[in-house]
């Protein structure tokens, strides 16, 4: 039964290490995911989260500025102007009335300021009836 | 010729549904008859998809393009390669790709063992028969392939629309390796079927002895080589076709496919401990029972889109089919689990911490955990919507954080673990083993903290790939010597004679060494680098050793394609090394525009270039260039643990004789204690099937 123990205790200290890793990656990396129109009702904490939000970028609303580019999400006839300021290229999909997926936060005067940016063109293979939020084609940005 | 099509599945449907009435009558009955029409219809259902998939693929090669799957997978201008690769392009075509693998699985299942194991077959006929029941259900009533276009007319009889032409194969999907990942992959998920089969065949059955375990191996084996195979040429693919630089991101439909995987892993080595000890028994056949599991949930997580990913699959409501199937197999095996538990009661209690047993219970351990976290992050949106109504969703970082230090652990135990001999280890064989392997893996790392090395985990990983492959020469090494000295061979004679004796046990060290070179790919991408750029012609960046000098830009057409091209000069040291040509390629049938990488690989690092598109701004190229160290070696261990997953399925040359398994001790101790070398040859062997 020592020996039973031993591994008992030993397989604790594993679990307790990984679960705790765990808890520290999940804290610092957990993003939530809003939809346009629940962005206004947040209030406290929970504005400055980072998020997730998805919708149809507005025809003609893509502007490229020195550092970073500006375009509007459009769901369910709300809209929510963004700023990408992210390095990487935006991806080869990403253009007028594509389905767009952006991370990152709200800054104070209501824009949404985009780390990364996936998009999906409203392709023929993938027109289904239920899209989920977010399905996005490849195109890390 | 849909109608040929439909039919056959129809028909496939029906004799699985008879392999499964038949199988059950004839395993209660005893009546052998029935029990041989039982399985005669389980290989009937192998002929039947197989016309059904051959019917489809003719609809893709004459280009029929009133059947609405090749409409909207295929066109004209698609290369031959490609339209035999659309089959699985989509939603119905990869579900019926499925069930013809399943049932390929089933036929050589049922064809091998056909005059074997008469107390076992049945109970396995009748689960294979069920799993492809669920399958052909989904193929016959649910998303059937040969729908075609168009629809009644004013008179109420059918008229076809066909297309001019079809819609053309998603480009993302027109790359060589992706007319191969889909089916190794698949030959995964579906090969995982066979050893769950036969675990509820022998839990059902209660079949006496532990033979069936050795058929469950053997099975999940070939199941797991296929797996691997699919994930890294998924991850190639990725990286190769995406165009990001990195080749995994902890998409949910790349953790689909890991799972299983993982929980194939832990059962290949907590087996040995049933096979040996006879431990573990109900742990492994849980093992079995939820990597089958976790393959219906990775098949569910994809198909159903209740976890937005990258990778582009229909969806549908074909998701719930998924879970009925899930649940009713979690009920059944727990079901059969319940009655027979008495069936897998232990032989053998653990004996001290430093033992081989309990280096694999920490690897079951371990995989687990890892198992757990990662299915815990893909769920955890699902997970949260339910609890807490708002989605969460975690990242690479969440991934990374936990499932690093557990790989390096799992490294350790690679390692630490096949030294170790059965029941207990004395302090002096750990001295003996372990002292140059540690020393000269302690001593690299110290080297290589000297020459400027500081990234922890990269350090604490070439620390522990030294050592682990260290430890793998010395097993070959001790037990060549043996043989070389009665022998009077020369050491690499031995070598080979020594693996051939023990295919398992030295395959499974080479399957080792495998993991150890991916490791070393893996801790490579601590050490990326990349550099952006806009670039007209003329103008060169410098990224590591290399400068990349823009010559010119071009555009190249053809009919299924238009593409923009960038011609890139690399230097190295001032002098010309090569051209990379990255591209932008717009396809035409399906207006999609795709980035067509170039990769300069070397065993040392990647160069990976990407054209970006041009500017908005400036209307210049853009070009993205990536210094990726070490990539080959992922690539490169995959081989090597395919190559040593395929020797460990060998047979043994010769049957070594087996002592008891009790008195198993690992080959240094054998050497050691100056047993006889013919008895430390027996000693150290494996038994195979």
């Amino acid at each position: 039964m020592k020996a039973r123990a031993k591994f008992l205790i030993g397989s604790g200290i594993i679990i307790v290490t990984l679960v705790s890793l765990a808890y520290v990656g999940f804290t610092q990396n957990k993003t939530y995911y809003h939809t346009i129109s629940e962005l206004g009702m947040l209030h406290g904490a929970a504005l400055h989260q980072r998020m997730r939000v998805s919708g149809n970028v507005r025809a003609g609303s893509i502007e490229h500025l020195s550092g970073r580019v500006d375009f509007v999400l459009e769901e369910q006839g709300r809209s929510l102007p963004i700023s990408y300021t992210g390095r990487d290229p935006l991806p080869d999909t990403f253009k007028d009335g594509a389905q767009a997926l952006v991370e990152g936060r709200l800054t104070p005067d209501g824009r949404f300021n985009a780390e990364q940016v996936q998009a999906k063109c409203a392709s023929k293979y993938e027109a289904t009836p239920n899209q989920t939020p977010g399905a996005a084609q490849p195109g890390r940005t | 010729m849909d109608i040929f099509g439909s039919f056959a599945l129809i028909l496939a449907f029906l004799a699985a549904v008879y392999a499964f009435a038949a199988g059950i009558a004839g395993a209660i009955t005893r009546r052998p008859l029935l029990t041989r029409s039982a399985r005669h219809a389980g290989i009937a259902v192998f002929g039947l998809v197989t016309l059904a998939v051959a019917s489809l693929e003719y609809f893709f090669f004459i280009d029929n393009f009133s059947m609405a799957y090749v409409a909207a997978h295929s066109n004209r201008a698609l290369p031959a390669f490609y339209k035999f690769a659309a089959l699985w392009a989509g939603q119905e075509g990869s579900l019926l790709f499925w069930s013809w693998l399943l049932s390929t699985y089933v036929f050589l299942a049922l064809f091998v063992n056909r005059n074997k194991h008469p107390e076992l077959m049945p109970y396995a006929g009748v689960v294979m028969a069920g799993v492809e029941i669920f399958f052909l259900t989904l193929n016959n009533f649910v998303a059937s392939p040969f729908g075609v276009l168009g629809g009644p007319d004013a008179s109420g009889t059918l008229r076809l629309a066909a297309l001019g032409d079809g819609h053309g194969l998603n480009p993302l999907l027109q790359y060589p390796e992706m007319v191969i990942h889909p089916p190794m992959l698949y030959l995964g998920y579906t090969g995982f079927t066979i050893p769950f089969a036969f675990a509820l065949a022998a839990l059902l059955g209660r079949y006496p002895g532990e033979k069936w375990i050795h058929i469950t191996r053997r099975w999940t084996m070939i199941a797991w080589c296929f797996q691997s195979i699919g994930i890294l040429l998924g991850a190639h693919w990725a990286y190769a076709v995406l165009g990001w630089g990195g080749y995994w991101a902890w998409d949910p439909v790349e953790n689909a496919s890991l799972l299983p995987w993982i929980t194939g892993t832990a059962f290949l080595h907590s087996v040995m401990m049933q096979e040996k000890r006879g431990m573990l028994k109900v742990w492994n056949v849980w093992l079995v029972f939820t990597t089958f599991m976790l393959c219906i949930l990775g098949t569910l997580l994809t198909r159903s889109g209740v976890i937005s990913s990258v990778h582009a699959f229909a969806q549908s409501s074909i998701g719930n089919w998924f879970v009925g199937f899930l649940a009713l197999a979690f009920i059944v095996c727990f079901w059969s689990y319940w009655l027979n538990r008495d069936y897998l009661r232990s032989d053998n209690a653990l004996d001290s911490l430093v033992s081989r047993e309990s280096s694999f219970l920490f690897n079951n351990l371990i995989l687990l955990a890892a198992c757990f976290a990662v299915l815990w992050g893909t769920l955890f949106p699902v997970l949260s919507e339910w609890v807490v109504g708002n989605k969460i969703s975690v990242g690479p970082p969440f991934f990374n954080k936990v499932n690093v230090p557990i790989a390096l652990f799992l490294l350790l135990l690679t390692g630490v673990g096949p030294l170790l001999a059965w029941r207990k280890t004395s302090f002096d064989a750990l001295r003996r083993n372990f002292a140059w392997p540690v020393i000269i893996g302690v001593l690299s790392g110290i080297v290589a903290f000297i020459f400027g090395f500081r990234e922890i985990y990269s350090l604490i990983c070439l620390i522990l790939c030294v050592f682990v492959t260290l430890s793998i020469a010395s097993e070959f090494y001790r037990g060549a010597r043996v043989i070389a000295a009665r022998d009077g061979s020369n050491i690499l004679t031995a070598i080979g004679d020594l693996t051939m004796r023990n295919t398992r046990r030295y395959g499974g060290y080479i399957v080792h060494f495998g993991m150890v070179l991916i490791f070393i790919g893996i801790a490579g991408s601590a050490f990326n680098k990349d550099v952006q750029m806009e670039m007209a012609p003329g103008q060169s960046l410098a990224i590591g050793p290399y400068t990349i000098l823009c010559q010119n830009f071009d555009r190249v057409a053809n009919n299924n394609f238009e593409s923009e091209r960038a011609t890139l000069e690399i230097f190295r040291n001032g002098r010309s090394e090569m051209m990379l040509y990255p591209e932008r390629r717009f396809f035409l049938a399906s207006e999609v525009t795709e980035t067509m990488v170039a990769v300069q690989s070397k065993p040392l690092h990647d160069l990976y270039v990407v054209y970006a598109g041009r500017s908005p701004e400036t209307g210049k190229p853009v070009i993205h260039a990536y210094l990726n160290p070490l990539v080959k070696w992922i690539w490169f261990g995959g081989i090597v643990v395919v190559l040593g997953t395929g020797l460990a399925l060998l047979p043994n040359r010769r049957a070594a004789l087996v002592l008891k398994p009790a008195t198993e001790q690992s080959w240094g101790d054998a050497v050691a204690k100056g047993a006889s070398p013919i008895g430390a040859v027996a000693r150290s062997s494996d038994g195979h099937d």
